[in-house]
């Protein structure tokens, strides 16, 4: 539950895009305040990774801007933002495949290495799995164990805004709901979330609100719940079928 | 196509005797026996013996990595098994080419689709017909020998594709369309071959949820027309939703089947695969809504 309504992340009329003349997000708008969980929904294509790395930094931003906290970061680079407390789990190759799980630990706090020890204890008591594999090569983990090591990189800088890209993405559904209680918890430890899901359901059951991203515009917004039970929303993103 | 919301009619009384892995079917397609199939120290597909029902809609279930989609391709012809024997209408079709099961009746899609991205979007389904007469060096020397042939494939053509929405793509090439309008194709084009038995691996996957719901008919309609369907899905609500009959794969081997709401309260399938909280709301277990809040 947002603890505040201070603004943290503010996007304002984003445009951006990768190839010159073709743009992906079309004047994209969002907010996410004090400990909120954010989710982002949309059909294929509709620029919700895109939005991601354009707060991120990893796109090229040709209008519309983003602060942080209060202070512009339009076109910051991720290593600056990193400085600031912004974390990102991107959906694919988000780990160091020939360095041991500590090791990738390890990386997530190389800008500030004093850190560790604290900030390994608090990971290891979300992911207790890994607790007895440090040593072990994270090349070899299965998908849900990559994702664990991923978002515990991540945390390890201890960010006040974690960036998600699809967590659940090509697990098996007993795996997916156990990514979802996760990201859960994590933002109930404070951290201001902002999650892209292909699984609406799941994510817009745990999200305190989510945007609906079409065309690179967003075009409903509102709370989880009410997202949820919305016809317009059901009909043209979740489907008739389930729950 | 009737109403959207009419649940679809389930067929029953497929299996003989107690339902446990491996039991006997009234009337199977398929029979497999000991198929195992190994990728270096890894035992991907070892199933004792597996029985598909003729004229209904069986789905593929099963974590990542169970082994599904290599049994599909054991199954089709794309890969073969290091021992064992399998039959398609009690003929033996262990080492049958690919091409030959499609005449025999049996076809199947791919969970990445395979489209010719430069042939137009009328030409991929033109491919799918079988026994073309014009396929023969000399045969095709001379249209007057398939000129009508190959009318009456472009008019079949034409009415699967405007089944499946897609005629007004007819002359774009196929590599312009989007991830849920390939599947679409994919599957149009299966039914080109007029088949028996039709494999479909992870028919969802990737697509929009707002188009779902016209694939789900789309199968739907292939039993009622008296086809067996076989797919693959991870969406379990869609498995529910349109299976007569459930087969679970777990490292390999057969660990379930049944009708689907058996299968899915079977423990071992929920500690596999489904978790304990597939159809409980995630907000109430992280403790964000309270329960009565809906």
């Amino acid at each position: 539950m947002p603890t505040d309504e201070t603004p943290v992340v503010v996007v304002n009329n984003l445009v951006a895009g990768y190839l010159p003349g073709v743009n992906i997000l079309n004047g994209c708008s969002l907010e996410a305040r004090q400990g909120e969980l954010i989710g982002i929904i949309g059909p294929n294509g509709a620029g919700k990774s895109t939005l991601l790395k354009a707060i991120f930094g990893q796109v090229n931003i040709r209008d519309g801007s983003i602060s942080l906290n209060g202070e512009n970061i339009t076109g910051l680079k991720a290593n600056k933002l990193v400085e600031r407390g912004v974390g990102m789990v991107p959906q694919n190759n988000n780990i160091f495949p020939s360095l041991t799980i500590e090791e990738n630990l390890q990386m997530g706090v190389f800008q500030d290495p004093k850190l560790y020890d604290d900030r390994l204890d608090f990971v290891l008591g979300l992911f207790d799995e890994l607790k007895k594999r440090l040593k072990q090569r994270a090349g070899s983990l299965s998908g849900g164990e990559r994702q664990m090591v991923a978002m515990g990189r991540a945390l390890m800088a201890q960010p006040k805004v974690l960036l998600l890209d699809e967590p659940s993405a090509g697990l098996s559904p007993v795996r997916q709901d156990e990514a979802f209680i996760r990201v859960s918890e994590i933002n109930q430890a404070g951290v201001t979330t902002i999650m892209v899901e292909q699984n609406a359901r799941r994510c817009l059951q745990i999200c305190d609100r989510a945007y609906v991203l079409d065309q690179g515009v967003d075009a409903y917004t509102g709370t989880g719940r009410e997202l949820l039970t919305d016809p317009k929303v059901i009909g043209l993103y979740l489907g008739t079928l389930g729950t | 196509m009737s109403s959207k919301k009419a649940t679809p009619v389930k067929t029953s009384g497929l299996h003989i005797g107690a339902v446990e892995p491996g039991v006997k079917k009234t009337d199977p397609i398929i029979t497999i026996d000991k198929v195992h199939r190994q990728f270096g120290g890894l035992t991907a597909v070892d199933v004792d013996h597996l029985e598909i029902p003729r004229g209904v809609i069986t789905a593929l279930i099963g974590p990542n990595g169970a082994g599904k989609t290599t049994l599909f391709n054991l199954l089709t012809g794309f890969d073969s098994p290091d021992t064992g024997s399998w039959t398609l209408n009690g003929r033996s079709i262990a080492g049958v080419p690919a091409f030959k099961l499609a005449k025999m009746g049996q076809v199947r899609t791919f969970q990445l689709t395979k489209a010719l991205a430069l042939l137009t979007v009328l030409e991929n389904m033109k491919l799918g017909a079988k026994s073309q007469r014009g396929e023969s060096f000399i045969a095709s020397l001379f249209p007057f020998l398939w000129k009508k042939q190959e009318g009456e494939i472009a008019e079949k053509a034409l009415r699967l594709l405007q089944k499946f929405k897609l005629d007004a793509k007819k002359d774009d090439f196929a590599g312009s369309l989007s991830g849920g309008q390939r599947k679409l194709l994919e599957m149009a084009r299966a039914l080109m071959s007029d088949p028996e038995l039709v494999m479909l691996d992870e028919p969802m996957a990737g697509v929009n949820p707002a188009l779902t719901q016209s694939l789900l008919d789309h199968i739907l309609n292939l039993k009622q027309e008296g086809m067996t369907v076989l797919f693959v899905e991870h969406d379990m609500h869609m498995v529910s939703h349109i299976a007569d009959w459930v087969v679970v794969l777990a490292e390999g081997k057969v660990v379930a089947e049944g009708a689907p709401e058996d299968v899915m309260k079977n423990p071992a399938v929920v500690d596999a695969y489904l978790g304990s909280h597939q159809d409980v709301d995630l907000g109430v277990i992280t403790g964000r809504v309270s329960k009565g809040s809906e």
